[in-house]
């Protein structure tokens, strides 16, 4: 084998990265089903079918008020869709999911039936960030698939550099984390040390059930049920994990490098 | 070899009553235990199981050549018992675990810590074990690491840049998987066990299904059977792949670096294929599968699968042409046969090290009784090895899941179950892409889990990670980890 060799193989294998943004986004696998949508106008009168088999209780319908999904609790499992006799919660198929306020993700009364999809950060940042975004990921009671499908941005298929996106080795390069993980107490002090050590302004993203809620553990004893109960959160990307599409929509959402705009105005910025 | 054992014998993925478990006190449970492991017997599993004011220590021993596994347990005690880690180092972490969990004290272990504890503000942040010296100097990585990994502390003791010992203090992770199950199985447990460590949902969530299902008294259908065994293989293809990859990164061979890392999201594109999730959450349940692979959706998995094996084979053969990748791997990061051996390695790491230990071989359950891949070794225990046995061991999944696909189980993918027996405890083993990944669960008189165990292959390899750093320059830390490439979580529970 000669270097010759080796670069050969490489030229034949061409430009491997994908199109999207510009071109159209990859098909997500035709099982996966994409982000909820709940139309509670749907639900029958008294029917609960869908909250005992929600595996982290992200349903509820407390008595004369719709039923509310916690996309942010949400494993998309899909056993609501299944047993729903009304078709009220339905899976849409779409990537796109990330939010800026954790009530976005709270679906089900009239007017609030999808995710209210993130806004860019406001001018200031994203003159800062919009062009380089430098994060630290901190994983803090992940189970390593939110971290492998973070990483996997980083491949020639996905190609994180591009948008000027970089994970970097050391917090004081960093201009926010990227937290991954139910947020173990173990992993208190040193999620608090790591974010003190960001230099502000900073932004913290929260990715996969766990970092939003608590994900399949929510409720535990030792964990802290996501994120937010020790810093603040400017980004949820919901998944358990997040396909690296919806973590990369999220990604580009925040520094506004996408066409399509969010399909209902958020208040947050 | 087993045929004389004291201990009560039983089949990978099998169960029996509580009551037929042998029970005595505690110095002749550990004088039998040891006596079973000098005999060549492996430990699975040695916990605690509370029982009145006491405590019931449980050991799950395998003799892999005899194709048995075998448990026995203590009779209730307190205090303290004489610790088997001396005689046997393989028990030692358990030991460790058993005196966290229930306050049991190994008398005369060697290095007794806590395991996972909260120790003041972090875990485990106790005395470190120090070498002393003038020209030695001390290196503390961790928790945070400097990629996107899961946090755990790593203390270096260094001469210069010789590795004299690392410890490895985990416990980071911990969100009380197996605290949580006592009283189950809940609602949120199959999410749970498929978390337990994610880039091996598949393996766990089959030990935990195959659980369910022997203390129903039944098996799940064949169709899903066979299926469990594909998505197993595709887990060890997306997951050996990834890590060559890595392994390339690390030596700075590009190539196969940036190829790997496309192709492994393939692999994982193809259980996204089968059940939407690209690391098989929501395909495994207790009975059957949830999500079949009808024979249009067969067919394209298998083309697919084709061309991403054709594509790893070529990434594969740039990086073992080439000799400068060979010699950056080649005895670095050795781990001894009998040093692997002593600490009870398991999966591709023991494979390395000449060691034929393989559960789809030895312990064979589920579909393995009718379908089974050669076990790849390979010898020398170093990073080469371990490569070459991840390597290997691409090509027979690649081989066995073409070999499987085209003559697919018909029938049902799911069966309602019966309640779980009583006062039972049943045993499963999978090897998972890391090895051995071992369920055990004992049911109290109401059919609930009394106790649940866990032990991720991890919980086995993370001391043979720490030897092979001994000896070894510290700035070649980075590919002897990438070579085990171990769970944090799955330790951390």
């Amino acid at each position: 084998m000669f270097v010759i060799d080796t670069i050969t193989h490489r030229l034949k294998r061409g430009c491997e990265t994908m199109a999207y943004p510009k071109g159209p986004a990859p098909a997500l696998p035709d099982r996966h089903g994409g982000a909820l949508k709940v139309d509670a106008s749907k639900c029958a009168d008294g029917c609960n079918a869908c909250i005992p088999v929600c595996p982290t209780r992200a349903i509820a319908r407390p008595p004369g008020k719709p039923v509310a999904l916690d996309l942010g609790r949400c494993i998309f499992c899909a056993a609501c869709v299944e047993v729903c006799p009304t078709k009220a919660i339905t899976q849409t198929g779409d990537h796109r999911m990330a939010v800026r306020r954790r009530e976005d993700l709270v679906l089900g009364e009239s007017g609030k039936e999808q995710v209210r999809l993130a806004v860019a950060l406001d001018e200031k940042l994203r003159k800062l960030f919009g062009r380089s975004l430098r994060l630290r990921q901190v994983s803090a009671g992940g189970c390593a698939a939110c971290e492998a499908d973070t990483n996997v941005l980083g491949t020639i298929g996905w190609d994180l550099g591009r948008f000027g996106i970089q994970f970097v080795a050391s917090p004081r390069h960093a201009d926010g984390l990227l937290i991954t993980g139910a947020v173990s107490k173990n992993m208190e002090l040193a999620l608090k040390k790591t974010y003190d050590a960001v230099a502000a302004p900073k932004i913290v993203i929260a990715v996969g059930a766990c970092a939003i809620a608590g994900g399949p553990f929510i409720g535990h004893p030792q964990i802290h049920n996501g994120a937010s109960a020790l810093v603040p959160v400017d980004l949820f990307i919901p998944g358990c994990p997040p396909h690296p599409l919806t973590i990369l929509d999220g990604l580009l959402r925040l520094l506004d490098r996408l066409e399509d705009k969010p399909r209902v105005a958020s208040g947050a910025n | 070899m087993s045929a004389s054992t004291p201990f009560a014998l039983l089949a990978n993925a099998s169960s029996l009553p509580w009551a037929e478990v042998p029970a005595w006190p505690v110095t002749e449970f550990v004088r039998a235990t040891a006596g079973e492991l000098t005999r060549g017997a492996r430990l699975c599993a040695l916990f605690g199981v509370p029982d009145g004011a006491g405590t019931r220590l449980v050991a799950v021993l395998a003799f892999d050549a005899d194709n048995t596994l075998a448990v026995a347990r203590s009779t209730p005690f307190s205090g303290a018992y004489p610790s088997l880690t001396v005689t046997h180092p393989q028990a030692h972490l358990f030991e460790r675990e058993v005196l966290e969990q229930h306050g049991l004290t190994p008398m005369g272990h060697p290095w007794l810590k806590p395991v996972r504890q909260n120790n003041g503000n972090a875990p485990a942040n106790g005395e470190f074990f120090r070498v002393d010296g003038r020209e030695v100097h001390e290196v503390a990585v961790g928790p945070v690491h400097a990629g996107i990994i899961e946090p755990g502390h790593f203390r270096f003791q260094c001469a210069g840049e010789e590795v004299l010992h690392l410890e490895i203090a985990l416990g980071y992770q911990h969100r009380g998987v197996e605290e949580a199950l006592t009283g189950g199985p809940h609602l949120a447990t199959m999410s749970q066990m498929e978390t337990v460590a994610g880039d091996t949902t598949i393996a766990h969530a089959t030990a935990h299904a195959t659980l369910m299902e022997s203390l129903a008294g039944t098996e799940a259908p064949l169709r899903a059977q066979w299926l469990r065994a594909i998505a197993l293989e595709l887990e060890r293809l997306a997951n050996h792949t990834g890590d060559m990859g890595a392994l390339a990164n690390d030596v700075a061979f590009l190539p196969t670096s940036s190829a790997c890392g496309k192709i492994r999201g393939d692999f994982l594109n193809l259980t996204a294929l089968i059940c939407g999730n690209r690391f098989g959450r929501g395909l495994v349940r207790p009975g059957g599968c949830r999500h079949d692979l009808e024979p249009e959706r067969a067919a394209q998995l298998l083309e697919r699968l084709k061309t991403a094996l054709a594509d790893t084979e070529q990434a594969v053969a740039w990086f073992w042409d080439s000799a400068s990748v060979r010699a950056r791997f080649e005895n670095v990061g050795v781990v001894f046969p009998a040093q692997a051996a002593e600490i009870g390695l398991v999966g591709p790491a023991a494979r390395a090290c000449g060691l034929v230990r393989d559960v789809r071989y030895d312990h064979p359950a589920g579909w393995h009784r009718f379908a089974q891949a050669p076990v790849a070794v390979w010898p020398g225990g170093d990073v080469f090895a371990r490569a070459r046995v991840r390597s290997l061991e691409i090509q027979r999944s690649g081989q066995y899941l073409c070999e499987q696909l085209a003559a697919p189980a018909e029938g049902d993918l799911r069966s309602e179950l019966a309640p779980p027996a009583p006062d039972t405890l049943a045993v499963a083993l999978v090897e998972g892409w890391r090895g051995e990944v071992c369920h055990v669960a004992l049911t109290d008189a109401a059919g609930r889990f009394r106790r649940y165990k866990i032990i991720d292959p991890s919980f086995h390899n993370w001391t043979g990670l720490a030897l092979a750093l001994r000896g070894t320059a510290i700035s070649d830390f980075p590919i002897c980890n990438k070579s085990f490439n171990l769970s944090y979580c799955g330790f951390d529970l």
